[in-house]
């Protein structure tokens, strides 16, 4: 519905956010309300994402980021607003009067969760083609053979057979990963990627989604509380601070001429 | 940890120390003097107390309907009788019928006359006195059975009776198949769902609870028994005393007085007013003690693999039905979620005893009625046990899966939702596979306890374990080696579970950690 939502629509915190030249956004977000019980988590937020760009949601902690996530991939329902993702087309109301458009929203997009959740009962090879096998019926014989290449294609092969319990964090990260990818999605969201990671870790992981990006065609949309991580990955940056996105643009740029002054004091720039 | 033990230990040792001083002390009390014998006693004190049971009822001894709170019946009549000649007054002491015995030799009365029939089991026990009131196993059939008309035509069919009474020990000795019940009622509703093809029982009981259904008769009178006064095995005394006021009462034909009033004298009675000492003899000739035998350990093994069959059959209902039950209350709509709730507070808030009844003799023949197939079979019972046992232990496993579905991080669902799973595809790839590890340890502790629950259904006639052990050492006259033996099997089938239990909880431990 807001797929052509035009800027002059846009609150006046929302500054234009840098576009690819062509087209139709693979996600729209349109004045989206949430709340928890009385308090509003997200107070309005609205923008789009286009193919093939890794944008990263940045902002303090409680700011709103893992719920905007939620609300984005289905697992949260909202009061007002619309989100669209890709064909699926999400309005406010209790997730099962969605079934139909929830089941559609799965196929165009994956999530990798913070503390990754991986199946405990099944090897990372297994957590890998569970669901195109039992979602998409795809033959096991196929299904186990794409996953042994998306193991390796994140640099797992070595431990396909591993338990999670067994695995390291980096490790579960990136069968989480893998997993997501099996089901070939449109977009892939991440909450916190580096929150559990060691930080020479970090610039493992920003090259392989780097490397994703281009080979499996990618869009991300990326949680972090990390101007830093945001800075080395994204090609563009939301800032959402207290329910509201107040900055949108070229991470390097925030990071240079924040526009809000509240950006400032989350990016501790006052204090320097 | 070691210290402690030893002083444990010592302390036990100081108080096993104790004992025999004890028991000297008792035995110089009770060496002190003339000790008073019952006959003396009763004499003293001028009552005569005897142990019955009112819920046996009428006519035996019961409540007036008219006046509740007095006793009436013919067993009442006779011991007033029996107390005025020796002198004394009666008085009634209250005592479940199934522990009449035990709790005389205990000394919670003198005497038991309370339709208490003379068995070769029970005069090794206790000392009887002549009979009061002679009585005939009667076989009642169904009407419609043609070919029922003799307990000898009864060749290899199911004859019901009480167990341990007169008529068990008549149809062991019989080629028939015994089917032993706990109470009057049930063995001829069974013999008219069609499960049992004749009923032996005594006259009384038989005329009271089997001929007032029009589609049962008399077949045949199989033998005569007798009812007599029980006395502890050493109070000649008393016994004998009793015995002359019993022959006092009938020789001078007050005893048959009273049975007419109850309606229940008849020919056979004739035989109490002429009653010798060789008759005494004749009836309490004792039938050789058994002895515990290659025989009664293989029947032993038969019946540990019926407790065992029945478990497991039981257990695998249980385990998917409580599966259905814990998914519908946590995942179910509302209704199906409230019917599942009321299942589990219904079958754990009422005792497993009376649903094994209530499917037995309720539901189960309702069912055939209800689908015109009224000829129930020797494996009702069977079915019952394992089908009754199976519902009651759905309830806990329904409780057990439940938390440990609700052990799983919500994380699980939500994984196996953003990958297009349905609720029902996660559950039973993701979520219920998860949880029954968690509840495997609980599930085989469960399984440890149906194995022992299984006794119950001995109520509902299914011969295993712990009934095989019953009957034995009512056959041997002793609880001892049938005891010990069925002990060490039921510990043979659980042990090595229990093993089992405690591995998975320390695998459970070392992979969640
Ligand atoms: N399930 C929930 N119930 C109630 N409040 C919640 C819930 N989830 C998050 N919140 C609240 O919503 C706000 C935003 O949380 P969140 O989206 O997790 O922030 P962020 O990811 O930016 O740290 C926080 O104040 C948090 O306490
Ligand atoms: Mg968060």
């Amino acid at each position: 519905m807001s797929s052509q939502e035009s800027p002059e629509t846009r609150t006046s915190t929302e500054p234009e956010a840098p576009r690819d030249a062509s087209g139709t956004p693979v996600i729209s977000v349109d004045k989206l309300v949430k709340k928890y019980g009385e308090r509003t988590v997200l107070k309005g937020v609205s923008f789009d994402i286009q193919p093939g760009q890794v944008v990263a949601l940045v902002g303090p902690s409680g700011g709103g980021k893992s719920t905007a996530l939620r609300c984005m991939t289905g697992l949260e329902p909202f009061h007002d607003g619309a989100i669209r993702v890709g064909d699926a087309k999400l309005t406010p109301g209790p997730l099962a009067r969605h079934k139909h458009e929830l089941a559609r929203l799965r196929l165009e997009s994956g999530l990798v969760f913070q503390t990754w959740h991986l199946f405990p009962h099944m090897t990372a090879l297994e957590n890998v083609h569970e669901a195109p096998v039992h979602v998409k019926r795809v033959p096991l014989e196929v299904a186990r053979n794409k996953a042994k290449v998306l193991l390796e294609k994140v640099g797992l092969s070595h431990r396909q057979d591993a338990m999670p319990r067994n695995m390291s964090g980096g490790e579960q990260q990136r069968c989480a990963i893998a997993r997501a990818l099996a089901m070939e999605p449109k977009v892939l969201f991440m909450d916190e990627p580096t929150s559990a990671l060691d930080p020479q870790r970090v610039g493992d992981l920003v090259e392989l989604l780097d490397h994703l990006k281009t080979s499996e065609k990618l869009t991300f949309v990326i949680v972090t509380h990390e101007m830093k991580f945001a800075e080395k990955l994204a090609d563009r940056t939301l800032v959402l601070y207290e329910g509201h996105v107040i900055e949108d643009g070229h991470p390097k740029d925030i990071l240079v001429a924040p526009k809000d002054p509240r950006t400032r004091t989350f990016l501790g720039l006052d204090d320097a | 940890m070691y210290t402690h033990g030893v002083t444990s230990r010592a302390r036990i040792a100081r108080w096993l120390a104790l004992i025999p001083l004890v028991l000297l002390a008792g035995a110089l009390l009770s060496c002190g003097g003339h000790r008073e014998t019952a006959l003396e006693r009763v004499r003293r004190t001028g009552i005569l107390r005897w142990g019955g049971d009112i819920q046996g009822g009428e006519p035996y001894v019961f409540e007036d309907p008219g006046q509740p709170g007095r006793l009436i019946g013919f067993e009442v009549e006779v011991a007033d009788a029996v107390a005025r000649e020796m002198g004394v007054q009666a008085e009634f002491v209250q005592n479940d019928w199934s522990n009449l015995v035990p709790s005389l030799e205990r000394g919670s009365f003198d005497v038991i006359m309370n339709g208490l029939e003379v068995t070769p089991a029970r005069a090794d026990t206790v000392l009887f006195t002549r009979p009061y009131f002679v009585f005939s196993a009667q076989l009642v059939t169904r009407r419609d059975d043609e070919s029922a008309t003799s307990l000898d035509a009864l060749e290899n069919h199911r004859v019901g009776t009480l167990a341990s009474s007169f008529s068990w020990e008549i149809l062991r000795e019989r080629p028939v198949e015994v089917v032993a019940y706990e109470g009057t009622e049930e063995p001829y509703a069974d013999l008219r769902a069609g499960r049992l093809d004749g009923v032996l029982l005594d006259d009384i009981i038989a005329t009271r609870y089997g001929l007032v259904h029009p589609e049962l008769h008399l077949t045949e009178d199989v033998a005569d028994g007798y009812y007599a006064v029980a006395c502890r095995q050493r109070e000649t005394e008393l016994c004998e005393a009793i015995d002359e006021a019993l022959a006092a009462i009938a020789a001078r034909g007050e005893l048959r007085q009273i049975l007419a009033r109850w309606e229940i004298d008849n020919e056979r009675q004739a035989r109490l007013a002429s009653w010798t000492d060789e008759d005494t003899h004749a009836m309490l000739l004792v039938r050789q003690r058994a002895t515990f035998t290659a025989h009664h350990a293989w029947l032993f093994v038969e019946g540990a693999a019926v407790t065992l069959l029945v478990s497991v059959l039981a257990m695998a209902l249980a385990i998917l039905l409580g599966l259905q039950l814990a998914l519908a209350r946590m995942y179910g709509p509302k209704p199906l979620a409230a019917v599942a709730t009321s299942y589990v507070e219904l079958f754990r808030g009422t005792p497993v005893l009376l649903q094994l009844h209530v499917l037995y003799f309720g539901i189960m023949p309702a069912i055939r009625a209800g689908i015109g197939v009224d000829a129930g079979t020797e494996y009702d019972a069977f079915f019952a046990a394992v089908v009754g046992l199976g519902l009651n232990y759905a309830a806990y496993e329904a409780e057990i899966y439940r938390a440990g579905i609700q052990a799983i991080p919500p994380g699980q669902m939500e994984a196996a939702t953003v990958l297009g799973m349905s609720t029902s595809l996660a559950l039973r790839r993701i979520i219920v596979p998860q949880a029954f590890r968690i509840a495997l340890p609980g599930v085989t502790n469960d399984f440890i306890a149906l194995l022992k629950d299984s006794s119950l259904v001995s109520v509902i006639t299914v011969v295993e374990l712990t009934k095989r052990m019953t009957i034995t050492a009512i056959d041997v006259r002793s609880y001892l080696l049938p005891g010990l033996l069925c002990a060490g099997l039921y510990l043979a089938l659980s042990y090595p579970l229990s093993l089992l239990s405690r591995r998975l909880e320390a695998q459970l431990a070392r992979e969640s950690s």
